[in-house]
C-alpha cells in the first residue's frame, strides 16, 4: 500500500538522518574526548604507541596542574613514606618522587578568566544593546558614519594593536590589572554586540513600542517591558560569541598582564614542566578551561534557539 | 469624550512635505473617517495627534487644551493599529489589561474593566489564549478591547481592517461602527478604501497630496465633490468626467456631440465661460439610455454586479470611457451604438483648470 511504503520512506530518512547526527557528532567530540582521556592517563601510557583506550585512571594530571611540587632525594623519599599524615594529592605526587610545596598559580588564572571575560561580556552586552536600540529607533545625526566606524574598530587584527595598546596602559597604570583588560575587551566586543543587536532589534515591530507609548507607558517602559524580552533570543546570542571571544583571547592577554591579572589562555602553555611536556597537565588545565563556556552556551541554549518574535504582527 | 481640533497642522520629514499646514475639527462623539491613496499623509496626520510623530508647526488642541508637544502616554488617546500590535508573549486578558497597569489601576477594578469590554467585544473566551493563536479577527477584537478598556479621552484607528481576511472585514466593519454607536467616543479612522468609509464614517475627510481635498458628510463627498480628485476617488467606479467646451449654453464635447446646459445651472455659465474648458461630472446612476439622448456612444463591456449591471461606453472618436449603471436582464450588443442623456439633477460641472467644482447657485 501506498501509505505504508510512504511511512516506510519517512522512517529510513529519520534512520539516515540520524546516523549522520551521530558521525558527526562522534568527529566532533573526538578531540574533547581524547582530551578527557589524556587528562586522566597515568604518564606512562600518554604517549604509548598503539594509543591505549583503556588505561587505568590516574589523578595525577590534574596534580601537576594545582600544585607546584619539588624533587625529592631518595632518602627524603623513605621518610615521605613512612609519614601518615599525607593528603591523597601528596600520595600521588609521592609516586613520581615528588612533594607539593604549594599551589599553582592555575586556579588564580582561571578566577581572573572568570572575573575579566564575565564582567567584559556583561558590559559589552549592556552597553551593545543600548547602543544598538539607539540606533534602531531613533534618527540620530550621522549615524551611518558613527555605525562605520564602531565597526571599523575591529578591522585590525589584536595583534596590531597590542604594542600601541601595551605602551598607553603602562602610561595609565592599565597593566596587569582587572579594569584594564575588562576595559579592552568590552572595547573589542562593543563593535560586534551593537551590530549583531542592531540586527535583532530592526527584526522587532516598532508598533509594539509605539502601542505601549499611547497605552501610557514611558520609552524606558516600553523598553524594559517589550523590547528586552523579544530579544532574548539576540541577547542570549551575543552574549555567547562575547563571552567566547574574551574567554579565549590570547594576544592581548598574553601581552598586556603578567601576574595579578594573567587569565587562563597564556598560562596553559606555561603549565609545559621542566622535566618533560606534562601533556596530562595541559589536557587538564584545557579541559577545565572549556567548562564555562559549556555552562554559558548550555544555560542559554533555549533562547539562541527560539525565533525573536511569533505571530503577532502580519506583514 | 472630547473633540479633536487641528490648527495649521504641518509635518515634513526633511524636505518631504507630508502634511501641508491643515486645520481639522473632530467634534465630541463623532465618528471621522480619513479617506485617501497611500501615501497621501492621512496616518501621519493620525500618528501625530497620537504624539507619535512630531509636529513640524501648528497646534492640536484636545478638548481646547493645546497638547502639542505632549508624551503620547499624557495624551489619553487610544490607537488601533492596522497590524494590531498585541504583545507576544502576553495573554489576550494580559494584553487587554496592559494600559491599566500603566495607570497602576488597582487589580479587582481592572479585572472589572477587562471583563467588561470583553463582553461587550464577545472574546470572553479567547482571554487566556497568546494573540499567535488568535484568528485575525480575534486579534483585532482584542485590540479594540485594549483600546476600549482604559476609556480614553478618543479613538485613533488606523486602517484597523486593513489587515483582516475579506470574510472579517464585513463582519468587524459592523462591529466598530456599533461600539461607535454605543459608546459613542469621538473617533478619528484611517482607510484608503472609499466603500468603507461611506459606511462607516459620520464625515469624510478626502485627503490628497498631503492636502485635505474636501470634509464633508458621505452623502456630501458623493454627490457634490469639491473637485475632480474627490470625484474621481469616491465611487466604485468614479464619477464620469467628460470633457467640452463651453460655448453659450451648450458644452461641445470632443466629438462634436453638443450637451445642453440645464436651466437651474444657466447662471453659472452667464459670465465669462464662454469658450473655456470644463469637465460634466455624474454618476453613473445619473445616466440615462435614452434613444433621443444627445451623446452618441458605443457599447464597449458590460459588468454583472448582481443587483445591477454596469454598462461600460466608449464616447465616439474619443478615448473616453463612461459607466452607466443599467436594470439587470437588458442587453446591449458589444460595439452597438447607443444615446445616453444625463440626469439634471444629478449633474455636476468642474473647472478643467483647477478642477474645482463649479458652485451652483440654486440647492441641488
Amino acid at each position: 500500500m501506498p501509505m505504508v511504503e510512504h511511512q516506510g520512506h519517512a522512517k529510513a530518512a529519520i534512520t539516515v538522518r540520524v546516523i549522520l547526527a551521530l558521525i558527526a557528532c562522534v568527529i566532533f567530540l573526538i578531540p574533547v574526548l581524547w582530551m578527557l582521556a589524556t587528562a586522566l592517563k597515568p604518564r606512562e601510557d600518554i604517549l604509548s604507541i598503539p594509543p591505549k583506550v583503556f588505561f587505568t585512571p590516574s589523578l595525577e594530571g590534574f596534580v601537576s596542574l594545582f600544585t607546584q611540587r619539588s624533587t625529592l632525594t631518595k632518602a627524603q623519599m623513605e621518610e615521605y613514606k613512612q609519614r601518615t599524615d599525607l593528603t591523597w594529592v601528596e600520595k600521588i605526587a609521592l609516586e613520581r618522587g615528588l612533594a607539593v610545596v604549594g599551589p599553582s598559580q592555575y586556579v588564580s588564572r582561571l578566577k581572573n578568566s572568570i572575573i575579566i571575560a564575565g564582567l567584559s561580556t556583561i558590559l559589552a552586552v549592556v552597553m551593545g544593546f543600548l547602543a544598538a536600540y539607539s540606533f534602531s529607533r531613533f534618527k540620530i545625526a550621522g549615524s551611518g558614519d558613527l555605525l562605520f566606524f564602531i565597526l571599523s574598530t575591529r578591522m585590525l587584527p589584536p595583534v596590531v594593536v597590542t604594542i600601541p595598546i601595551f605602551l598607553m596602559y603602562r602610561q595609565l597604570g592599565l597593566y596587569d590589572t582587572h579594569i584594564g583588560m575588562i576595559i579592552l575587551y568590552t572595547a573589542f566586543n562593543l563593535s560586534f554586540s551593537v551590530w549583531l543587536l542592531k540586527g535583532f532589534i530592526d527584526e522587532i515591530p516598532k508598533e509594539y513600542e509605539e502601542a505601549a507609548l499611547v497605552d501610557g507607558y514611558s520609552r524606558w517602559e516600553a523598553f524594559i517591558k517589550f523590547v528586552v524580552p523579544q530579544s532574548l533570543s539576540g541577547i542570549a546570542a551575543t552574549t555567547v560569541f562575547c563571552f567566547i571571544f574574551a574567554w579565549n583571547e590570547y594576544a592581548f592577554a598574553l601581552m598586556l598582564t603578567s601576574e595579578r591579572a594573567r587569565t587562563a589562555p597564556p598560562s596553559i602553555p606555561s603549565v609545559l614542566g621542566t622535566a618533560g611536556i606534562e601533556w596530562a597537565a595541559i589536557a587538564a588545565g584545557a579541559l577545565l578551561f572549556l567548562i564555562p563556556v559549556v555552562i554559558v552556551t548550555f544555560a542559554l541554549r533555549q533562547y539562541l534557539l527560539r525565533g525573536v518574535t511569533f505571530g503577532a504582527i502580519r506583514k | 469624550m472630547a473633540n479633536i481640533e487641528l490648527i495649521q497642522v504641518e509635518k515634513k520629514f526633511g524636505d518631504f512635505h507630508a502634511v501641508k499646514p491643515m486645520d481639522l475639527t473632530i467634534k465630541d462623539g463623532e465618528f471621522v473617517v480619513l479617506l485617501g491613496p497611500s501615501g497621501c499623509g492621512k496616518t501621519t496626520t493620525l500618528r501625530m495627534i497620537a504624539g507619535l510623530e512630531t509636529v513640524t508647526s501648528g497646534e492640536i488642541l484636545l478638548n481646547g487644551k493645546n497638547i502639542t508637544h505632549q508624551p503620547a502616554r499624557e495624551r489619553d488617546i487610544a490607537f488601533v493599529f492596522q497590524f494590531f500590535a498585541l504583545y507576544p508573549h502576553m495573554t489576550a486578558r494580559e494584553n487587554i489589561a496592559f494600559p491599566l497597569q500603566a495607570q497602576r489601576v488597582p487589580k479587582d477594578i481592572i479585572a472589572r474593566r477587562v471583563k467588561e469590554v470583553t463582553k461587550l467585544l464577545e472574546i470572553e473566551y479567547l482571554l487566556h489564549l497568546r494573540p499567535g493563536a488568535l484568528s485575525s479577527g480575534d486579534q483585532q477584537r482584542v485590540a479594540l478591547a485594549r483600546a476600549l478598556v482604559r476609556k480614553p479621552q478618543a479613538f485613533l484607528m488606523d486602517e484597523p481592517l486593513g489587515a483582516l481576511d475579506a470574510e472579517f472585514r464585513e463582519t468587524m466593519r459592523a462591529e466598530i461602527k456599533k461600539l461607535h454607536i454605543r459608546e459613542n467616543a469621538t473617533t478619528l479612522y484611517v482607510t484608503h478604501d472609499q466603500i468603507e468609509a461611506m459606511a462607516m464614517g459620520d464625515k469624510i475627510v478626502v485627503m490628497s497630496a498631503a492636502v485635505i481635498q474636501q470634509v464633508g458628510t458621505p452623502a456630501e463627498v458623493y454627490h457634490n465633490p469639491a473637485n475632480t480628485f474627490v470625484a474621481k476617488f469616491i465611487g466604485s467606479p468614479g464619477m464620469n468626467l467628460l470633457p467640452g467646451i463651453v460655448q453659450s449654453d451648450k458644452i461641445i464635447l470632443p466629438n462634436g456631440d453638443s450637451y445642453l446646459i440645464p436651466q437651474q445651472w444657466g447662471p453659472v455659465f452667464m459670465n465669462g465661460w464662454n469658450g473655456k474648458k470644463v469637465y460634466i461630472g455624474f454618476r453613473p446612476e445619473a445616466l440615462i439610455i435614452d434613444k433621443q439622448g444627445c451623446i452618441n456612444a458605443t457599447v464597449y463591456s458590460e459588468d454583472m454586479h448582481g443587483s445591477h449591471v454596469m454598462l461600460n461606453m466608449g464616447i465616439n472618436d474619443t478615448q473616453e470611457i463612461v459607466h452607466g449603471r443599467i436594470e439587470r436582464g437588458v442587453y446591449y450588443a458589444i460595439n452597438a451604438p447607443i444615446c445616453f442623456n444625463i440626469r439634471e439633477d444629478m449633474v455636476r460641472f468642474f473647472d478643467a483648470e483647477t478642477g474645482n467644482a463649479l458652485k451652483a447657485e440654486v440647492k441641488l
